[in-house]
């Protein structure tokens, strides 16, 4: 009897694994093109994977209804899959096989954060299904020669090194000394490297080097010692959380620093919401609504942020615009290819070369987009009203880097 | 009895060989579906049989996933350089490479746990009831947050798993794991049946029932009880080498001692399928991953809530599990005697 | 291993008040936990959660305009109906079981209440401003945010008072009669149904001051809550159950722990240092009282 029931239970496993998957789809379903996307809709990235998913599903809603993709000389729209990798890289390389043996997925975009990408790359690269992704941008990701993985954005480490070749230019090219806070995950330690590259180039002194857990919650012990050793930099990368939490408690301990460097401030919302407070810090950004680059689709980046806002409700962080052009990437890449055969849709896009609204994009042999650089902006405060501003490289600058930072008994 | 067995194991064992075959685009599903329920049958030794409930098997899994991994990269490759700058450095194992590199570290993950079980359970195991949960859940979490601070095996960066050699087809990798994972199953519950069929068993449940009289009967139920967690730590760790290579990217929170899913789910497998019972972990298990799975495609953005309120459900409705509470309605089925005159005198104390 | 905070003591100080004040708030949490582990033999998973929900009560004040100081006020009033709530829903049918079957009931609890408020309340991560100032001493190198200071000063309020209110009041009284003995005070004419709600909910109210306390001071999201989980948990298995003092000096001394931890050995060590001092201070009661044959209960 006991053999009977755990029989059934078997059979009716298997029944249930079977009618547990979606239907099959194909790489292309009657007109549309699948995209297979794993995306943090829960756990500690939730914030910026929803950035990422509007990003991805605003691009979607406007190539659609701007004739779409033209292939074969047939049109077709794009639709994405999406399933929730909790923000646990174990999850999302689960989903990755999941999307691409179950539901028959041949084209994938990234998910947010380098250590999702570097658990879902793998997956693609070993199923040769092309993934364009705007999120992870660990250089690591870069050297392992994965062919089929495209980043849309520039790597980690070109984050924040620019900060310090600029705090050693104003330091009348004499070497600084740096504080550095970075979160335990793969983004922020990468973003680390290049500090650390940069300090040894500019032979800079390195004062503090922590470490913040995932779940930080509390800077008081390293913004103590900032205080107490006095640096000429003070770099801080924690994701949303790691800003908002700096920001605050930079202001509540009056910390001076003469430049303080970070990276998420507009995923944070902090000239929006912490103005006061996040004045004159510096922000690594990806992309700003004030450069100049255009295309067809979004125009350029004034009117993204206008459209995105009028969508979402709020200003859209560079996550989300990175998103929408890896969007704009496959379009072109489909077009060019003029296929759906992977490894034709992967040749055209190793050969992308074109201007998005977020930066020019063309792909390194690693996959790295190699034509759009880094933009550093500063939080410049008009009374009450504070605003980003791009500050470097001169190119794009639309201000002065303000330098030193005013201290707090002067604020 | 005995041919009714037979055949039950020989249909279960084909199942599992023909799986990957039958149902290809499931195979990573399957695997994982392996080591759940090694991870469920070895937790039972401890909380079912035992009556201690552990958080911290976790602790063996993680540690037989970053010493399968260190271990295959280290016999080829200085580990320090793999892991450096969130592995930039490009190795690569040729097919021999990985295979020894994956065997030998294998059993070091088997190895390794087992050794440090021994030497920890002395200390830890002589803490009673919730006591020995709280410590070991903080075990668990103590190492997960320690191995994010570790530089050679990753730390913040994660270590990424050798990949698979190109070797064979699409499908070989997915089988290699899926086989790996099915035959380390098949080990895992042969050991603890053979076990469960001896006095070791009854040890565990006397010490269950009543340690102290146990004792003062003379076991030495300290014995009894690390040998007990040495068993699973063995096959813990096994498990958690296996799903390194399986997932490819280890990360100490998430992936290796991830205490909030593994080692919280690996005692609800236990408890929904019967704990105390060999078959119980197995059909918690196998019901259990199908319910997350099915969860997560239907309820999405809502998986956890309809998990969370499973769980509930189950603790408190079906406490004994499944297999307790086919016992509870069908107790000659499982071969206990009851006396009619007996049952129906039984007053319910409200 | 950074041994900068003995260059430079003042740090200690620092590490200290700062240490001490974030103990505090912790033992306010650990005070709700130890009162329902002992009235109702209960270990709540889902503490943390309980205390992010405060939290986002007092972000909505302060989104609408009011001070989010008056959080503590008003998020307290709010938990403790949903702690009542969530009594007569699920934790009625735990409470006279296993003290197991409470952690994997609350565990479920605690996975659904994350997701519920990150679709309530979306995934951003938010802080309310109380724009309270910081206070400076010695020589302004050492810096005490005013939140933290406030923090604590309601913490220590709200204890003083709950301890009061025990002792006083009809239903502290028979919150205390239930915990000593369950069935003789039912007999003795206590609805202990009653009892036990009320214990939850006040433990969901102390919850509720506690997050408005970290909305003002720290950051919410809903999935931060653990952490405050495990601490207040640890606070009480250290300090032991029924010892209330114990659990206020715990607090603080773990508080410090955690400062002095995150100076010396690193930030990156800092919570993994807090759970390996808790199986350390486990195992250490363990071997003291095998000498005596015994074992924790």
């Amino acid at each position: 009897m006991k053999l009977n029931k755990i029989i059934l239970s078997f059979i009716s496993a298997l029944a249930i694994l079977l009618s547990s998957s979606t239907t099959s789809f194909a790489k292309v379903v009657g007109d549309k093109i699948v995209l297979g996307s794993a995306i943090s809709l829960t756990g500690k990235y939730s914030s910026n994977g929803v950035h990422t998913q509007n990003g991805y599903n605003m691009a979607v809603d406007r190539i659609n209804s701007m004739g779409g993709v033209k292939v074969g000389g047939k049109t077709y729209k794009f639709e994405i899959i999406y399933y929730d990798d909790e923000s646990n890289p174990k999850r999302a390389a689960q989903l990755a096989e999941r999307l691409i043996s179950q539901d028959g997925v041949e084209y994938m975009l990234g998910p947010y954060s380098s250590g999702l990408t570097k658990a879902i790359a793998p997956v693609t690269e070993k199923y040769g299904v092309p993934m364009v992704e705007a999120n992870g941008a660990s250089r690591s990701l870069f050297t392992k020669g994965y062919k089929y993985l495209f980043a849309v954005l520039a790597p980690a480490n070109l984050y924040l090194d620019v900060a310090i070749d600029l705090a050693v230019e104003k330091n009348g090219g004499k070497p600084v000394s740096v504080a550095m806070a970075f979160e335990q995950d793969a983004f922020s330690q990468d973003v680390r490297l290049g500090v650390l590259e940069a300090i040894k180039r500019t032979g800079s002194k390195k004062v503090i080097d922590d470490k913040l857990p995932k779940e930080l919650n509390d800077m008081a012990a390293t913004l103590a010692k900032v205080k107490a050793v006095k640096p000429d930099v003070l770099v801080v990368s924690g994701h949303t959380k790691g800003a908002l939490t700096a920001v605050r408690q930079i202001a509540e301990m009056k910390v001076d620093v003469p430049m303080l460097a970070m990276t998420h401030c507009d995923a944070a919302k902090l000239s929006k919401q912490h103005g006061k407070n996040s004045q004159y810090a510096l922000c690594a950004s990806q992309w700003h609504k004030t450069l100049t680059y255009k295309d067809n689709f979004f125009k350029d980046g004034m009117t993204y942020d206008a459209d995105f806002k009028k969508l979402f409700d709020y200003a859209p962080p560079y996550q989300a615009a990175e998103s929408s052009a890896a969007l704009l990437v496959f379009k072109d890449a489909f077009e060019r290819a003029n296929s759906f055969d992977k490894v034709k849709v992967r040749d055209a896009l190793a050969a992308t070369d074109m201007q998005t609204f977020y930066g020019n994009i063309k792909f390194a042999e690693g996959g790295q987009n190699v034509d759009k650089p880094m933009v550093l902006f500063q939080v410049m405060c008009d009374g009450d009203k504070c605003e980003n501003k791009v500050v470097a490289p001169t190119k794009w600058a639309s201000a002065e880097l303000i330098h030193p930072i005013p201290s707090w008994s002067k604020r | 009895m005995k041919n009714n067995n037979i055949i039950l194991y020989a249909a279960i064992l084909i199942f599992g060989v023909l799986a990957p075959f039958m149902l290809p685009a499931f195979k990573v599903q399957l695997s994982i579906l392996c080591i759940l329920i090694v991870l469920a049958l070895t937790w039972n030794i401890q909380g079912g049989e035992m009556g201690y409930n552990s958080f911290g098997n976790i602790l063996f899994y993680g540690l037989g996933m970053y010493i399968c991994a260190s271990v295959q990269v280290g016999m080829f490759f200085p580990l320090a350089e793999w892991t450096e700058s969130g592995g930039e450095k490009t190795f690569v194992h040729t097919p021999t490479q990985f295979f020894q590199g994956m065997a030998f570290g294998l059993l070091a993950a088997a190895i390794i746990p087992t050794i440090v079980a021994g030497l920890i359970g002395y200390a830890i195991l002589g803490l009673r009831g919730h006591y020995f949960a709280i410590c070991t859940l903080g075990l668990g979490v103590a190492a997960g947050e320690i191995s994010g601070g570790i530089e050679i095996i990753g730390a913040g960066q994660g270590f990424t798993t050798p990949p698979f050699p190109e070797i064979g087809s699409l499908e070989s990798r997915g089988q290699f794991f899926y086989f790996l994972s099915f035959i380390v199953l098949v080990l895992t519950f042969v050991a603890v049946k053979s076990v469960y069929s001896t006095r070791f068993r009854l040890v565990l449940n006397a010490i269950r029932d009543n340690e102290d009289k146990a004792e003062a009967m003379g076991i030495q139920t300290m014995k009894y009880k690390i040998i007990g967690w040495m068993i699973s730590a063995f096959f813990c760790g096994l498990a958690g080498g296996i799903m390194g290579g399986l997932v490819g990217y280890i990360d100490s929170t998430d992936v290796a001692f991830d205490g909030r899913e593994m080692g919280v789910f690996m005692v609800l497998m236990a408890i929904l399928g019967g704990k105390g019972t060999l078959w119980g972990p197995v059909i918690g298990a196998t019901l259990f991953h199908l319910f997350k799975e099915g969860f997560w495609t239907y309820f999405l953005g809502w998986q956890y809530v309809a998990l969370g309120v499973l769980i509930v459900v189950i603790v408190i409705y079906f406490p004994e599990g499944l297999m307790g509470w086919l016992r509870e309605k069908y107790p000659e089925r499982f071969g206990e005697v009851v006396d009619e005159a007996d049952r129906k005198a039984q007053v319910e104390l409200k | 291993m950074d041994l900068l905070i003995f260059q430079v003591p003042i740090l200690m100080v620092q590490a200290s008040l700062d240490g001490i004040l974030l103990g505090i708030l912790f033992a306010l949490i650990a005070y709700g936990m130890a009162l329902q582990w002992g009235v109702m033999n209960i270990i709540n998973i889902a503490q943390g959660d309980l205390v992010i929900l405060g939290g986002y009560i007092t972000y909505f004040m302060y989104l609408s305009g009011i001070h989010p100081a008056l959080g503590v006020i008003v998020a307290p009033a709010i938990m403790y109906f949903v702690g009542v709530g969530l009594y007569k829903l699920v934790i009625n049918k735990v409470v006279d079981r296993d003290l197991f079957i409470s952690i994997l009931a609350t565990f479920g609890i605690s996975i659904l209440f994350m997701q519920l408020m990150n679709f309530a309340f979306g995934a951003d991560v938010v802080l309310a401003n109380s724009e309270f100032g910081t206070t400076m001493l010695f020589n302004n190198s050492v810096t005490l945010p005013n939140s933290k200071l406030f923090s604590a000063l309601i913490s220590i309020i709200f204890a003083i008072g709950l301890v009061v209110y025990m002792k006083k009041s009809k239903l502290g009284r028979a919150i205390r009669a239930t915990a000593q003995n369950a069935r003789a005070a039912k007999i003795l004419g206590v609805d202990t149904e009653k009892v036990y709600a009320a214990t939850f909910g006040i433990n969901a109210a102390l919850c509720g001051v506690a997050g408005a306390l970290v909305a003002i001071t720290f950051t919410i999201h809903p999935y931060m809550g653990l952490p405050y989980t495990i601490r207040s948990f640890m606070i009480v298995i250290i300090a032991g159950l029924g010892n209330l003092p114990g659990v206020a000096v715990s607090g603080m001394g773990l508080g410090m722990f955690e400062e002095f931890a995150d100076y010396i050995l690193g930030t990156e060590f800092r919570i993994g240092s807090v759970f390996l001092l808790l199986v350390l201070i486990l195992v250490y009661r363990r071997f003291k009282l095998s000498k005596k044959r015994e074992y924790l209960k």
